[in-house]
């Protein structure tokens, strides 16, 4: 199965009852999926006029109580931040799928991981969050939908799923779990009192300073609930791993190759592969990297995930960066030549 | 002797924030008068603006959303299209409605959204102290338009009622004021009438009320209502410019 | 028989409801205070209402309250 396919799927398994989108390249195939399959099962698809609609209907369906998403690609992320915000001010859980190309501005439609900063740190101003999951294959996308729509419920505030032309457009065999759809009732939703309890209320102004500090620092512990308890990672072969390499999403396959192929060459490698990139996957990577003597970072970017990991490790090891951009996906011949160079320089350190 | 008149159920018992003599407080009370006289307070989910009505989550008992500017007819249509049986209002004013919401407020009616927009036309940015709207007529002088709306600088304002009847999926395109008595009256008729094409899945319906801005315009509540109608009226002329049950049209005619 | 009351705590003395009343019961008081400043609206001609709630309609502040 297609993995745009595979990821508008898991969405219908697991509860999704509302998409609103806007088409653009290369994530097209999650909104025709669901444009054919949403209304059967008694779901809702509207083509929305602009990205902003698009995640202005989510905020809509999510404040009235029903599990909702929408997806976009790079560009089209950038035009949806402000609802973003909105969300995340008004406590709605959503799911939004970013299958990334490159860029800055229109870039291009192959595929990208240059909006790590983005999904990280600046899906909407103000203080606020939003989880990210990074797959890195059509059966972890599947996975990790579930997850994103049980997880944003439960603190209530959007969840990401960030991932790349690459795994967007990429066939794997998949098999959809019996998903356990989370049942979280919603008291907060504007859905009609009927007569039988107070009017509820979904906003994000609030005029007074303290009143305001209150329901960020209020949202910022269960920020600090969710990194304590839902980080997600990988680890392969580094046990015993001099050089531990960091890569995520269809980065990270590339990467296991070069692992085993410096394997066979008796370089002891391994590579961490971060799932969820915020919250950042900390813990797991210092006890991964504990016996390393250097780390990489490899990104389809110039270098963006690398800050989180220099920050993960609190700058304790040398962390060398490899990557590509501008929709180049590294091949593992290239990374396997970055491995030898940093272990000839090991060696020659004598370390 | 019995109470003829009191404050509706819909609206909370907040006092309002808005200026003396300011005209929103009346289409407030005539929303909330329509949801009470039709019993569907607790079916209804309003949405509100961003603009002087931004705080309305507060003033009416029903269930309240606050959208970001602009941005109302598409969180309406989210809620609409997750609770199709319910009632789905937006109030907005000329800024959110016409210019930085236009392609929301055009797109929702061209959807046929069955949903009811309740726009309060004044001319002028109220909250953020009278700049240029969209609706700011020629040669109004504003805090942006200093020397008068000069058309060749700043264009001309939007006749939204007019622009929205042209397209098929609205079903009611009026407008209304609320300067006088009889004026108040039939603007509450009408926004009744936009409620009841919901309950009537009819299609798009839109309550244009030219309403005043003592503050902003400068000038007293009973001579603000004297510029609505010697200004305001001429250029945008009361009246129904659509009024067509398009749904049940494409079924009833089949 | 008719008559009105005026929820003073409500009233920003706009005159909206003064300027409505075709039997000129309503002034807005030229002392009277209400906790945010306004010089509030008064029935001053109780005996000349109507209760036609023409006041009451034109209120922004659903501050009148109509008996008849």
């Amino acid at each position: 199965m297609k993995g745009n396919e595979a990821l508008a799927e898991a969405a219908i398994r697991a509860g999704c009852k509302c998409f609103f989108g806007y088409p653009i390249t290369p994530q097209t195939e999650v909104a025709a999926y669901l444009a054919k399959k949403l209304p059967k099962t008694g779901g809702q698809f509207v083509q929305a006029e602009s990205e902003v609609a698009a995640i202005n209907m989510v905020y809509g369906a999510s404040a009235a109580g029903v599990r909702c998403m929408t997806s976009s690609s790079s560009p089209g992320i950038s035009l949806k931040t402000e609802g973003i915000s909105y969300l995340c001010g008004a406590d709605l859980p959503c799911v939004i799928i970013n299958v990334q190309r490159g860029g800055p501005g229109l870039g291009g439609i192959q595929p990208s991981q240059a909006d790590y900063f983005q999904a990280t740190r600046a899906l909407g101003h103000g203080d606020s969050r939003v989880i990210v999951y990074a797959p890195n294959s059509v059966q972890e996308m599947v996975n990790v939908v579930n997850n994103a729509f049980n997880l944003a419920d439960e603190y209530r505030m959007p969840a990401m799923i960030l991932a790349d032309g690459l795994l967007g457009q990429m066939m794997e065999p998949v098999e959809f779990p019996e998903t356990e759809t989370a049942e979280v009732k919603k008291p907060w939703a504007t859905n009609g009192h009927g007569g039988s309890r107070e009017h509820n209320i979904v906003n994000s102004l609030y005029l007074k300073p303290d009143v305001l500090e209150k329901s960020i620092l209020e949202r910022d512990k269960r920020y600090k609930d969710i990194e304590a308890k839902h980080t997600t990672a990988e680890s392969f072969l580094c046990d015993d791993a001099e050089l531990v390499i960091v890569a995520y999403g269809a980065t990270a396959r590339v990467c296991k190759s070069a692992v085993n192929a410096s394997r066979a060459k008796g370089i002891k490698a391994g590579l961490f592969r971060p799932v969820t990139l915020w919250p950042y996957p900390k813990k797991e990577l210092v006890a991964a990297s504990s016996n390393a003597k250097t780390l990489l970072t490899v990104e389809m970017s110039t270098g963006q995930m690398i800050e989180d990991v220099k920050l993960a490790i609190e700058c304790k090891k040398p962390v060398e960066f490899y990557g590509r951009t501008g929709g180049i996906i590294p091949t593992p011949a290239e990374v396997l030549a970055q491995i030898e160079k940093i272990t000839k320089t090991l060696d020659m350190e004598g370390v | 002797m019995s109470v003829v008149f009191e404050k509706p159920h819909a609206l909370t018992d907040a006092v309002l924030h808005y200026c003396p003599g300011c005209t929103h407080g009346i289409i407030h009370r005539l929303v909330a008068e329509v949801i009470d006289e039709m019993g569907i307070e607790g079916d209804t989910i309003g949405v509100c603006p961003v603009g002087c009505s931004v705080m309305a989550y507060d003033y009416f008992n029903c269930d309240m959303i606050e959208a970001a500017h602009g941005r109302a007819p598409a969180v309406a249509t989210g809620v609409k299209r997750s609770l199709p049986d319910k009632f789905v209002f937006t109030y907005q004013g000329d800024g959110d409605v016409a210019a930085i919401g236009t392609a929301e407020t055009v797109h929702a009616a061209a959807r046929g959204e069955n949903i009811v927009i309740v726009f309060v036309n004044n001319t002028t940015y109220g909250m953020t102290g009278g700049q240029m709207a969209p609706t700011t007529l020629p040669g109004q002088v504003t805090q942006t338009t200093p020397f008068g709306r000069d058309t060749a600088v700043n264009g001309y304002p939007i006749r939204v009622v007019e622009m929205l009847s042209t397209l098929s999926g609205t079903a009611l395109a009026a407008r209304v004021a609320v300067d006088t008595v009889p004026h108040v009256r039939e603007a509450k008729k009408m926004i009744r009438k936009a409620f009841e094409n919901q309950k009537n899945k009819a299609g798009f319906s839109v309550v244009e009320v030219l309403s005043t801005c003592p503050t902003n315009w400068g000038m007293s509540p009973v001579a603000a209502l004297k510029r609505l109608q010697d200004e305001m009226m001429p250029y945008y002329p009361l009246g129904v410019y659509k009024d067509e049950d398009i749904h049940n049209k494409k079924e009833g005619n089949s | 028989m008719a008559k009105i009351e005026i929820n003073f705590g409500r009233c920003k003395g706009c005159g909206l409801c003064a300027n409505a009343c075709p039997k000129a019961c309503i002034e807005l008081s030229k002392s009277t205070r209400n906790n945010k400043g306004y010089l509030v609206a008064e029935f001053v001609k109780p005996d000349a209402c109507i209760g036609c709630a023409m006041c009451a309609t034109m209120c922004p502040d659903c501050c009148i309250t109509v008996e008849r």
